[in-house]
């Protein structure tokens, strides 16, 4: 038990939350932290899709890394993300059809999010399972709270809402407030994403120094 | 005067690394840079070109000439307030009316721009730098006079973190801090920045955002000329100012004596005026369409054309440096700003999008010229 839970392993699944994150640290996958981002909800089911997503592709990848000929291995991991990603879009669709449209290309294009093709080729090509299903979970929900950090301030400031529910009271309304309108835009999911990339870098100074 | 630098001198103790008050010390430096030159120049080593002037007297020669077209604003508002009204309440009250409306707005975006500044230079050990003097006066001239105070001051908060102190603070921002405020204004903010009911104040509640029903609708002649329609202000008026618009760009007369004075003081560049004017007359000239009361040369005298022209443009940090640059540099934004007026239709006023996109494009055409040059001169060695 105590194997399972070896300072590696903790690494592999704390690291990509702080000091690692992949979209604050390594910037990958921005693309769809800006599309995705507008609202709270479907910022959390991206953040869930990508999560399950690598965690099996990871496990997937990290079993037949042996059998699988250096030379095609980009396209066996392709086929693997593809098949997740479809199966993916197919439950969101029978199950949460109105966030899946308001998802649109977005799930499709988890297959081209460089988390993943990152995660396979860096990380589970080289390690076991157990190990590359930890860094999976951890890398898919560093992703995640990004995206909901953004979505938390985007919808907050730009609808006035979070999760649908109306949050900014409509007194305010009357005195005069209005909502942002470019935090419905990229262009302040950009500028969040760098705010949040900022104070990380101002923490890992902070943690350097000691 | 001496009374003043008495007083500096016997508070400077407190204020130095060490005394009681150091946490204030960027502040105490800003005030007294701001009454008194600094006794310490730049050291004789070095290719420097030594000047009588620092970049505060320099700035101070901008506010200067902006106060033709501050004090015409301030008639304006209490004049167009009164034609909406359909009352006249005579010039010395308009004025007093367009004072009480436009200090809020100054004051706030001083308060705001300043107060950022100071913190940020006291946490980096820097001292404040003079850039926002300039900014916090163009940013209450550039905006309706019924855009609320506090969407003023979330703007300008924005711009001086985001458009200049990341950027590294005064002289290394890329683009114009003011227009970046304006910019974040017209996107985030677009019913507060742009359509007919901001241009005119019509009770004093509007122009500090409270709650208000009875807002006037008046458009500005771009906005007539934008919706297609025919243009109900005559040529005279525009060049005068009497129309409703941004509070500091209606009056062309005013923004020329501006010029004349920044010219003359050295500060701006006559040639991004003149090749900006060239540039939009030229574009003007081609593409303005046939519009019941309106010449083609009416585009540099209406909006923010000349405001833009000439207080934006020749922000000497954020345009080119290279001599001939200046002149591609002012044709491209007075060529775009007349181009975005007539072809898209979502943008009325094109001169806060063409100067941006300018300033965009400054360092590119620096980078040209200056190679050119590096070029011809390898040659002649050669």
């Amino acid at each position: 038990m105590s194997q399972l839970f070896s300072k590696e392993n903790k690494e592999a699944f704390f690291g990509p939350l702080g000091a690692n994150n992949p979209v604050a640290v390594q910037v990958l996958g921005i693309c769809s932290a800006l599309a995705v981002t507008a609202q709270v909800e479907p910022a959390i089911v991206m953040g869930l899709s990508v999560t399950v997503i690598v965690a099996m592709a990871n496990v997937i990848i990290s079993l037949l890394r042996k059998t699988v000929p250096n030379r095609i291995r980009i396209i066996v991991q392709l086929v693997v993300v593809a098949a997740l990603v479809t199966i993916v879009s197919q439950i969101l669709k029978a199950f949460a059809y109105d966030v899946s449209v308001q998802l649109s290309v977005y799930i499709g294009l988890i297959i081209t999010n460089c988390i993943l093709m990152g995660r396979l080729e860096a990380f589970a090509m080289q390690n076991g399972p157990w190990e590359s299903f930890l860094d999976g979970i951890g890398n898919g929900l560093g992703y995640a709270w990004v995206l909901v950090a953004v979505a938390f301030f985007r919808e907050l400031f730009g609808s006035g809402t979070l999760f649908g529910i109306q949050i900014v009271p409509q007194a305010l309304y009357d005195l005069g407030y209005i909502n942002c309108g470019i935090m419905l835009t990229p262009v302040a999911a950009l500028v969040l994403v760098g705010c949040i990339i900022w104070v990380m870098k101002i923490r890992e100074e902070k943690a350097a120094k000691k | 005067m001496a009374f003043i630098k008495n007083i500096l001198d016997q508070m400077k103790p407190t204020f130095s690394e060490g005394g009681k008050l150091s946490a204030f010390g960027s502040l105490f430096d800003a005030a007294e840079t701001f009454f008194y030159v600094p006794n310490e120049t730049s050291k004789a080593y070095g290719a420097h070109i030594h000047d009588a002037i620092d970049s505060k007297r320099g700035i101070f020669f901008v506010i200067i000439a902006m106060i033709p077209a501050i004090l015409f604003g301030m008639y304006n508002i209490g004049l167009q307030h009164d034609l909406a009204l359909g009352q006249d309440t005579g010039l010395v009250m308009q004025f007093l009316y367009g004072l009480g409306v436009l200090l809020p707005k100054i004051i706030v975006s001083y308060a705001v721009g300043l107060g950022i500044e100071v913190a940020i230079a006291q946490f980096k050990k820097e001292e404040v730098h003079e850039g926002f003097f300039v900014t916090g006066m163009l940013i209450p001239m550039i905006v309706p006079v019924n855009c609320p105070l506090w969407i003023m001051a979330i703007a300008t908060a924005f711009a001086v973190i985001f458009a200049k102190e990341i950027f590294g603070g005064t002289g290394m921002n890329i683009f114009n801090p003011a227009l970046v405020t304006r910019a974040f204004l017209f996107f985030a903010y677009p019913s507060m920045m742009s359509g007919d009911k901001v241009w005119v104040n019509g009770s004093y509640m509007d122009s500090i955002g409270g709650p208000s029903a009875d807002a006037v609708t008046a458009a500005t002649p771009l906005g007539q000329l934008g919706a297609g329609e025919a243009v109900t202000y005559s040529p005279m008026d525009t060049i005068i100012g009497t129309i409703p618009g941004s509070i500091g760009e209606t009056s062309f007369i005013a923004i020329l004596i501006g010029a004349v004075i920044l010219i003359w003081a050295g500060i701006a560049s006559w040639k991004i005026i003149v090749s900006t004017f060239v540039g939009g007359a030229l574009l003007a000239a081609v593409c303005t369409p046939e519009v019941a009361g309106f010449e083609w040369w009416m585009h540099l005298t209406v909006g923010g054309f000349a405001f833009g022209a000439v207080f934006m443009a020749t922000d000497p940090v954020t345009a080119c440096r290279t001599e001939n640059g200046k002149y591609i540099y002012g044709f491209i934004i007075g060529a775009l700003a007349i181009i975005i007026r007539q072809f898209n239709p979502g943008y009325p006023e094109g001169m806060m999008m063409a100067i941006l996109m300018g300033n965009l494009l400054a360092p590119l055409i620096d980078y040209c010229f200056v190679q050119s040059n590096i070029n011809k001169r390898m040659n002649r060695a050669k």
